[in-house]
């Protein structure tokens, strides 16, 4: 009976070994391909096939205004900026705007560009209002022919 | 301003709170790595592991450019690669019935294959330069409309794939072929599925090119997604929006392919010079094809501040579309005087090639460091703004770095 006890405890034993071994093994002949070839981790393409959901948390305030800057879209505050906000930012990024710079008839060919090609709806009587809004707040700046270099960031290089 | 990534590092919703002046609704339920909209540009960072050096210009679609100091790298890593988009990055990308199909009025017959059909093509890996056409817009004057480029939307990364010629000469192409035309997976910003957000092409004779190829690997890896993934039409030396993303259909044309962004005042350029500020009607607008010679100082960062007698190393990349970069020079007094620097051979034709120097500065002061590039027939780049034209493309004007020694 006892000898019946050892000998099942010495076949667990024995198996235990066995299966540790064969993992160690399995794992080693895995690192060896790995580095042979590194891509072939990369065979299932998972980490490609998809990108997360666009997350937008947008303030419940969407009038909110610190600053100067309306806070869900970092547009200067000013006469038909709401007009702006509703209109344009529903469909590209208010960094469009804010990036640019442009006079009235600058501003009104990109308005006319975007109902020509990429579904922009007719503004009606806003129209103006937008361009005016636009034309005053984000209105192009003398530049020259080339500008002094600027924020600059100052360090010590060793 | 503050930035975003100030943001991040305070970390807290507390902080976020505080610095908009406003309380967070539902704040409790917001996960923790989620900053509001106006402050966490919808997590480009993460979720296409870009370096925390890139400047976003804009998140729908998204565009982003490097900074000169983060270039400073032979290859570019996938993380410091500038990103442009036209339209919507695919979301979905089914790599096991992935194809591309050859078509067209110039094909012999129209033929599709499948990804591990194009990997049984001869393999070619090719080091390419690919500059967006409108980088450095931001500095015309008057003002040219769309993403406002500074100097960092260039790359220089290895490509993986098979030759193009390889491709068209297996499906048979027909004596009157000019050009190649691709379509991609993206789609069109008002969601139109009728709507192409950008199909453009190159002519045959660049087509031809050994270097042009249909890749499916970036620096030994898959193609990032934000780049193309599974596969990307690369035209090294051209405008980048001449190397397709996410392609599934090219088409040989027996004339200028007419997709989305060809035509119009798109990736175009006056045929002839004209004033600031003219308008241009669209039949006088000529395509753009080899990108014009230019440089970047990518070591070290503009603004460094160093000890007098102190030997500065200095250096950087110069790249000239098709063609090879013959000269490199830098100034330290405003263009007044020149000197030599050391210049690398490309690793193939159409990378760009390594400069190096170094600079020892007379006496105490500011300085501003500019660095010229010539190409193979003498042309230099400009110290000012090269030739206005309506959209903004094609600005080399020497790269400047401000260095103070004390």
């Amino acid at each position: 009976m006892e000898n019946k006890n050892i000998l099942s405890k010495i076949k667990l034993i024995y198996w235990f070994t066995i299966s540790i071994f064969s993992i160690v093994i399995l794992l080693f002949i895995g690192a060896i391909f790995y580095h042979i070839e590194p891509s072939i981790i990369s065979f299932t393409f998972n980490n490609n096939t998809t990108i997360s959901e666009t997350i937008e948390v947008k303030l419940e305030d969407n009038t909110l205004i610190k600053d100067g800057i309306h806070v869900n879209t970092g547009l200067k505050e000013g006469e038909g900026l709401m007009l702006v906000v509703q209109n344009c930012t529903s469909c590209h990024s208010a960094k469009m705007i804010t990036q640019n710079r442009a006079t009235k008839e600058g501003w009104r060919s990109m308005i006319k560009w975007m109902q020509q090609t990429q579904n922009l709806w007719s503004l009606g009587e806003n129209e103006e209002k937008i361009i005016a809004y636009l034309a005053k707040q984000y209105a192009p700046q003398k530049k020259g022919r080339r500008s002094t270099l600027s924020n600059i960031e100052w360090y010590t290089l060793e | 301003m503050t930035n975003r990534r100030d943001f991040i590092k305070k970390g807290s919703l507390a902080a976020i709170s505080a610095a908009l002046g406003i309380d967070i609704v539902f704040a409790e339920s917001m996960p923790k790595d989620l900053i509001p909209i106006l402050l966490q540009e919808n997590g480009f960072y993460t979720k296409f592991n870009k370096d925390k050096d890139m400047v976003i210009l804009n998140d729908r679609p998204w565009n982003a450019e490097a900074q000169a100091h983060i270039l400073d790298d032979d290859i570019t890593p996938a993380s410091k690669m500038f990103v442009r988009n036209n339209g919507i990055i695919p979301e979905k990308i089914d790599i096991d019935n992935w194809t591309l199909t050859i078509a067209g009025e110039s094909v012999e017959t129209s033929k599709t294959y499948t990804l591990s059909e194009l990997k049984k093509f001869p393999k070619h890996t090719y080091q390419l330069t690919l500059e967006c056409g409108g980088n450095g817009r931001s500095e015309f004057n008057p003002p040219a409309k769309g993403n406002q480029w500074s100097i960092g939307a260039v790359s220089c990364a290895k490509w993986t794939g098979l030759r193009l010629r390889d491709l068209l000469n297996d499906v048979g192409i027909k004596k009157d072929a000019v050009y190649i035309g691709y379509y991609g997976a993206d789609t069109h910003l008002s969601g139109n599925p009728d709507k192409q957000a950008i199909s453009r092409g190159i002519p045959l004779s660049k087509a031809m090119m050994d270097e042009t190829i249909i890749a499916y690997a970036m620096n030994g890896e898959n193609i990032p997604l934000a780049h193309g993934f599974p596969l990307r039409l690369v035209a090294g030396g051209w405008p980048a929006s001449a190397s397709g993303k996410w392609i599934n259909k090219l088409v040989v044309r027996n004339k200028v392919h007419n997709g989305a962004k060809m035509g119009g005042q798109s990736y175009r350029v006056p045929c002839e010079s004209v004033e600031p500020g003219t308008k241009v009607p669209d039949d006088q607008m000529c395509i753009i094809e080899s990108m014009p010679v230019k440089s970047l100082i990518t070591y070290p960062k503009s603004g460094a501040i160093i000890g007098e007698n102190k030997t500065l190393d200095v250096r950087g990349h110069a790249w000239a579309g098709d063609l090879k970069v013959q000269q490199m020079d830098f100034s330290i007094d405003f263009g007044a005087t020149w000197q030599r620097c050391e210049l690398n051979a490309p690793q193939n034709k159409l990378a760009w090639q390594r400069w190096s120097t170094q600079i020892n500065f007379p006496k105490k002061g500011y300085y501003e460091i500019w660095a010229r590039a010539t190409d193979e027939n003498g042309v230099m780049q400009p110290m000012i703004l090269p030739g206005w034209n309506p959209k903004g493309y094609l600005n080399n004007a020497c790269h400047r770095i401000a260095i103070k020694v004390n």
